[in-house]
């Protein structure tokens, strides 16, 4: 099943969160949605799955219009709100219940389901907690088990990772990752390695409107202006040495004996700086070449927007 | 609406919700039906329940907006309104569920009241001797009334996010409600009868008299059905 986002446009008050943004998604596509707090991340998930109405323009899922059949995209549609929101004075299973029984599935069934989710979602050994009793990894945990349990076709994930520890999150990214298969998944984050390990394609909204929609590397690949080297000396070296290294347009330095070099398009440095080590006998003890990051990308598009 | 139904319900039973209306209700009025020597049916000399039917709604007016408070205003603080209103669940659903859990509730209360009207009944002299008529009409009249109590609570539940607020609203509206009209009547002259018919306190006394007047059936359901309409509007008015 596919989301198709079209034309929407979502003001609160006077201020306008979203404006006039469109968008697909495929099925079997885990999308990525990038932006800053405030770009409009969480309003556009809110008016996909019919709990907003947008001021105009709609979102269909599998062709059918939220606005219209809310009752049945919402059958199909898996969500978890940001910041995660839970009955806490339930037992994880029977929160599950409750959920799946909302979803319509037979007892004999959800049965089966829901061990088979708790198992998924790694809540075995929690599956008989409150869930007020949980810490927040496994709480989360919980969120998208309950926005799985009826197996759904679309899935909106609203900020799944935000406030765990680095374990929780490649845990979580990974059971994100397991479970798309065959599945639409939209989730919004900001962080960006987390765009990079799950993504094929990444939006990034700012300000309301859509300012990227491309494939993670294509993306990159297209943003990245100039390369940049780092080098490291294993002693202190004069910055006038470095200074002669032909194609080079700037010179930083980060300590007193490593230096980030950026050259001119198109030119590699590294031959260049090995070959002037060499002359003025430094000895070199690292040259990498700087990944133009995702975070930088990032702060291209969306610092750019707001000058403008 | 089954499965909000299960759920509120459940909520009440697995806290102490439950026990604590369930136990106040039953204690104060036992208190108050035969210990206390003001209201003591045993002083009293005569075998009737009107300790518990003139009591009783005062008694709710401040314990059913305590059950209904966190209904809604909860929900929407705790940001699982969304994750409810996300759900494959008409908004009719919600609300309807909640309401009938809340009212579940209420009638649990009310049950174990039932073994006065069996001590009375045996304490009459000769055994026997009460109005059961009077007293069914004024079960039936009870019931009503926490009808409208509980859709009085969920609507202001539904207006804030605040429990206090919702509490002290609720307890306020039910108490215009109950006898405010009532004592408003003595003010309007003329349209006197009219202004006391629009309260609860009229409909009430007209039942525990042991006849279940269709008006007042209808006065009583048209009130609660209003209220809930109101309440389900201002769940959908996210949609505005």
């Amino acid at each position: 099943m596919s989301l198709q986002v079209a034309h929407l446009t979502k003001y609160y008050g006077q201020q306008k969160a979203v404006n006039d943004i469109s968008f697909e998604i495929n099925k079997g596509e885990i999308v990525g949605f990038l932006g800053p707090n405030g770009a409009g991340k969480s309003t556009t998930m809110k008016i996909a799955t019919g709990y907003l109405p947008p001021n105009s323009g709609t979102v269909f899922v599998d062709g059918l219009d939220v606005l219209h059949h809310s009752l049945k995209v919402r059958k199909v549609t898996g969500y978890l709100p940001e910041h995660n929101p839970l009955y806490l004075d339930m037992y994880v299973h029977e929160y599950l219940h409750f959920v799946g029984k909302v979803y319509g599935i037979s007892s004999s069934r959800l049965k089966s389901r829901s061990s088979e989710i708790i198992e998924l979602c790694g809540l075995t050994r929690e599956q008989n907690k409150k869930i007020e009793a949980l810490s927040k990894g496994y709480r989360q945990r919980v969120g998208i088990a309950q926005a799985l349990i009826h197996d759904p076709a679309v899935l909106i994930l609203d900020e799944p990772t935000s406030g765990l520890d680095p374990n929780q999150i490649l845990e979580i990214r990974k059971l994100i990752k397991d479970i798309s298969a065959n599945k639409t998944v939209i989730f919004s984050t900001h962080i960006l390695q987390e765009v990079q390990a799950l993504c094929d394609r990444v939006i990034v909204i700012n300000m309301g409107e859509i300012v990227a929609d491309d494939t993670v590397d294509h993306l990159m690949r297209s943003q990245t202006k100039s390369l940049a080297i780092i080098v490291e000396f294993s002693g202190d070296v004069n910055e006038d040495v470095l200074n002669q290294i032909p194609g080079m347009k700037k010179l930083e330095r980060i300590t007193s004996s490593s230096f980030r070099l950026e050259g001119h398009q198109g030119i590699d440095l590294r031959a260049e700086v090995f070959r002037c080590a060499a002359d003025h006998s430094l000895s070199l003890r690292g040259l990498r070449q700087e990944e133009s990051s995702l975070e930088e990308i990032f702060r291209e598009l969306t610092v750019n927007q707001t000058q403008a | 609406m089954i499965q909000v139904f299960k759920k509120e319900l459940n909520s009440f039973l697995n806290s102490l919700i439950a026990y604590v209306v369930i136990g106040v209700f039953l204690t104060s009025i036992g208190l108050m039906m035969w210990v206390f020597n003001d209201t003591s049916v045993l002083e009293y000399g005569f075998a009737d329940m009107d300790t518990l039917f003139s009591l009783g709604p005062y008694v709710f007016i401040f314990l059913v907006p305590a059950i209904t408070m966190k209904s809604f205003a909860e929900e929407k603080k705790m940001g699982t309104m969304e994750l409810l209103l996300t759900k494959p669940l008409s908004d009719w659903s919600i609300v309807l569920g909640k309401f009938l859990a809340t009212f579940a509730l209420v009638l649990f209360a009310l049950i174990p009241s039932l073994i006065y009207y069996y001590s009375i009944y045996k304490l009459g002299s000769p055994a026997g001797n009460i109005d059961s008529a009077g007293v069914a009409g004024s079960y039936v009249g009870l019931m009503f009334l926490s009808l409208v109590f509980c859709a009085i609570g969920l609507f202001s539940s539904s207006l804030t996010t605040n429990q206090i607020v919702s509490f002290i609203m609720a307890a306020f509206l039910s108490f215009i409600f109950y006898t405010g009209f009532d004592s408003l009547s003595v003010l309007a002259g003329n349209a006197a009868l009219l202004i006391k018919q629009l309260g609860i306190l009229y409909h009430y006394e007209s039942l525990s008299r042991g006849v279940i007047d269709s008006r007042s059936v209808i006065y009583f359901v048209s009130v609660a059905g209003l209220i809930l309409f109101g309440t389900k509007t201002v769940i959908s008015s996210r949609q505005w």
